[in-house]
């Protein structure tokens, strides 16, 4: 390295160089205009401002909050209560209204239906699926049969109060464990299960007799279930005729219900949700499809 | 090369790193390109000031502002046209329009949108003008600021400049919030001060950046800040035109006494007298003959400047004139030159140009005051029932465009015999049913079809549904599909199934 030249002078285009020069490859100097350092110098004090106005560094257990008391929770809670405000009107009508009322009023309909979609993700998802699709043991409430009746006051009243659990307005009604509990004999559960298989036009595995299953079935389960296997909402008694089973309809499955009784609960929601909600379910959950 | 030829690397303050802002004071000129400048200053500029005063009587139930960007209600009203959200795929239309007829203009006269049609560049020449108005010309301007002495008379001019400045800013301001609501009512609320406090904010916002990009900033947008430069060096070609300076005519440049000597003795001698009328009437501070260059934005005031300089000593004009960069080396080599206008880059983009217009042109035609879309539900796919039918849950969304209620016929077809319901609408038909949707309003429908076992044949089927205004008969379809259970469903028997 030998004595700089920093005056030195590009021949083709008369610039001024920076007196770098790799390989032969001199640099010019085109130096950035004097405002724009004042503008890095501008973010700089912005910044400084910024980490004095809004929250900034992480403390220990918590963090600089900043001289403007700014928090993102804060107008979260000022957007959802504005939004309360927004739908203040609808939640009052729809509070008032009857549930039959609510589904005939297109307005009404929509705005239960946007609420009620929302309500069921974050309450009823978690058991019965995001879309009410549900799986083995928790019904897919989009399809037309219910144990517990599918008209608006039916599913109403189930989710205010819930199945099978403390509370005295919830649906009761257990299927007992027919089998554990030796009120059919063990060696008799086939032969039962193999007539309900019959029940909904299929073909039993093994040759029972199936004129003993009718039987049985009309001793242990008609009182329930109906003489027919229709089954009773009233006591939450399925329908055991139709394409459509909670706990599955292949003749295992059927034996090990019989034997070890089934008894799903849902909790109680009434005092949980706002009732407004609660109507709102109520009425998308008739609408998805299967309500009576 | 050895280490003793090295250049030593110098100390960091030995060269200036920032470099001063050196002042352009450029001259007043007059010609035809400062002629066609000032028209389209007063076109663009009236058009931006007063569009928003523009009536356009579409019914009782919508606004009458030709231009309106209805925020609030997400619509944007362009005279005859009215946009939904939905359909801002017309804004993206136009937005590629745009900016290919901005890569034609480039390739047609290089960068022609900057010196004419930029708003920095057409705000500027405003700002100039009344600069030059209130503080006189180049020199004036330049002896002013050299003497640097602050007497009652220059604070007078100062003052009034930038009030007159910060006044047109304003306007500016102003004039931009009008497009985003009634026009006359704003004003009305924006004189009283009732106005939402946004569209004060947004005066003021605009306000600031037209005061300061068009007062202060200047050349330093172009030089410093603007991207376009920079992608239209990689747009051009040899073929475009650009202001040029013509070397073969120009040189050698000397004096006009000792140009008339020279040729008196038949010697060589250029046009060029050196006077530097083109230096001085540039906004952007270029010496075009140093050739095409970054900071010249291609406004043609230095041919205005030159002709009237060649006009005076009785030479030719056209020493600086719009010419190709071919024809440059042509001349060079004493050739003809030739101009090309017509070539495959400005043809594709003419193509292009033409076929998206038309794409566009079509859409807006065959466009009605219908809309409809689909959305199958996906979670779950399909229901079995308790029969063993299986049904699909559709979210339709139904939009009436026009400007008064109107009854519409929803119809499902592509199926056979399909059961059709729409939640919370009563049945008017089997496969259709009869709704009302408001003026200007979307209607979201809950809607499930049904199969029956029987006849179910595949797993995914197409279907269709179809939206029918009763009152002028146009129409919409949306396609959807119809999904079953996997495999011969329809023969098979139910021995399993995990519900
Ligand atoms: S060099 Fe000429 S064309 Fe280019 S910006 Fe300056 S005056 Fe305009
Ligand atoms: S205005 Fe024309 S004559 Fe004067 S210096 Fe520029 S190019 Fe030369």
């Amino acid at each position: 390295m030998a004595a700089h030249d920093t005056n030195k002078v590009d021949t083709v285009t008369g610039m001024s160089t920076t007196g770098h020069e790799w390989d032969g490859i001199q640099e010019l100097n085109t130096p950035l205009p004097r405002w724009w350092l004042w503008l890095f110098y501008i973010c700089i004090v912005w910044g400084i401002g910024y980490v004095i106005a809004y929250p900034a560094w992480p403390l220990v257990s918590s963090y600089t909050k900043g001289v403007l008391g700014y928090a993102s929770r804060d107008q979260i809670e000022t957007d959802m209560a504005s939004l309360k405000v927004q739908r203040g009107d609808m939640v009052a009508k729809m509070e008032s209204a009857s549930l039959a009322d609510i589904e005939k009023d297109p307005k009404m309909l929509e705005v239960a239906r946007a609420l009620g979609k929302a309500a069921f993700g974050t309450n009823c998802g978690p058991c019965h699926g995001q879309g009410a699709q549900g799986g083995p043991s928790y019904p897919n409430l989009n399809d037309d049969q219910w144990i517990w009746g599918g008209s608006l006051d039916q599913i109403y009243q189930t989710i205010q109060y819930g199945i099978r659990n403390e509370n005295p307005e919830s649906r009761q009604g257990p299927m007992p464990a027919f089998g554990k509990d030796g009120i059919i004999p063990k060696a008799d559960i086939p032969i039962v299960a193999a007539y309900v298989v019959t029940l909904s036009g299929r073909k039993p595995e093994g040759n029972v007799d199936l004129a003993k299953g009718q039987k049985l079935f009309a001793e242990n389960c008609a009182s329930c279930h109906g003489d027919a296997g229709k089954g009773n909402p009233e006591v939450g008694a399925p329908n055991l005729t139709s394409n459509i089973w909670l706990y599955g309809g292949d003749e295992k499955t059927i034996i090990e219900t019989v034997t070890n009784g089934r008894g799903g609960v849902m909790p109680v929601w009434a005092g949980r949700l706002e009732p407004a909600t609660i109507k709102a379910l109520a009425v998308y959950v008739h609408t998805l499809g299967g309500g009576q | 090369m050895s280490s003793a030829e090295v250049p030593q690397a110098p100390h960091d303050d030995d060269i200036p790193l920032y470099e001063a802002r050196k002042e352009i004071y450029p001259q007043a000129v007059h010609g035809r390109f400062r002629t066609a400048k000032w028209i389209i200053l007063c076109i663009t500029l009236g058009v931006y000031y007063f569009l928003p005063f523009v009536r356009w009587y579409r019914g009782p139930n919508a606004p009458d502002q030709a231009v309106l960007i209805d925020l609030p209600n997400r619509r944007f009203y362009f005279f005859f046209i009215e946009i939904w959200p939905q359909e801002l795929y017309y804004v993206t239309g136009l937005l590629v329009l745009a900016a290919l007829i901005l890569f034609l203009m480039n390739a047609v006269a290089g960068r022609v949108w900057c010196g004419y049609l930029c708003p920095q560049t057409v705000w500027t020449d405003l700002f100039y003008a009344v600069e030059r108005m209130i503080e006189g010309d180049r020199r004036e301007r330049m002896q002013k600021a050299e003497r640097g002495r602050w007497d009652l008379e220059r604070i007078a001019e100062k003052i009034l400049k930038h009030t007159i400045w910060l006044m047109i800013a304003w306007w500016t301001g102003g004039a931009w919030v009008l497009y985003f609501a009634d026009a006359p009512t704003l004003v009305h609320e924006l004189v009283t001060f009732q106005a939402p406090v946004v569209a004060y904010v947004w005066i003021a916002i605009l306000t600031f950046t037209t005061y300061s990009l068009a007062g202060w900033m200047r050349e330093q947008v172009c030089l410093y800040m603007c991207p376009w430069p920079r992608i239209q060096a990689a747009l051009t070609d040899e073929y475009a035109l650009n202001v040029m300076y013509r070397y073969d005519r120009g040189e050698p440049r000397m004096s006009a006494k000792k140009a008339e000597a020279a040729r008196k003795a038949d010697e060589s001698a250029g046009d060029c007298v050196d006077c530097f009328q083109c230096v001085a009437v540039c906004p952007t501070g270029v010496d075009i003959r140093n050739g095409s260059q970054l900071g010249c934005i291609q406004c043609g005031l230095c041919i205005d400047a030159c002709d009237n300089v060649m006009a005076k000593l009785g030479r030719p004009g056209g020493l600086i004139a719009y010419d190709t960069d071919d024809n440059a080396e042509r001349r060079e080599h004493h050739e003809e030159p030739v101009y090309r206008i017509i070539r495959a880059r400005t043809v594709i983009y003419t193509v292009l140009i033409a076929l998206v217009g038309a794409v566009m042109l079509y859409a807006f035609t065959s466009r009605n005051n219908v809309g409809i879309s689909a959305l199958h539900d996906r979670n779950p796919l399909f229901v079995k029932l308790a029969d063993g039918a299986i049904r699909n849950a559709y979210t339709i969304r139904v939009t009436n465009k026009s400007l008064d209620t109107r009854p519409f016929r929803l119809e499902v077809i592509g199926l056979k015999e399909p059961k059709f319901d729409v939640i919370g609408v009563p049945q008017t038909g089997a496969t259709s049913t009869l709704l009302e949707v408001g003026p200007d309003q979307t209607r979201e429908l809950r809607v499930l079809v049904t199969l029956p076992k029987a006849l179910i044949r595949d797993e995914k089927a197409d279907v269709s549904f179809r939206l029918t205004d009763i009152v002028d008969g146009s129409s919409a379809i949306v396609r959807d599909h119809f999904f079953a259970p996997e495999g011969d469903y329809h023969s098979q028997q139910d021995g399993h199934h995990g519900q």
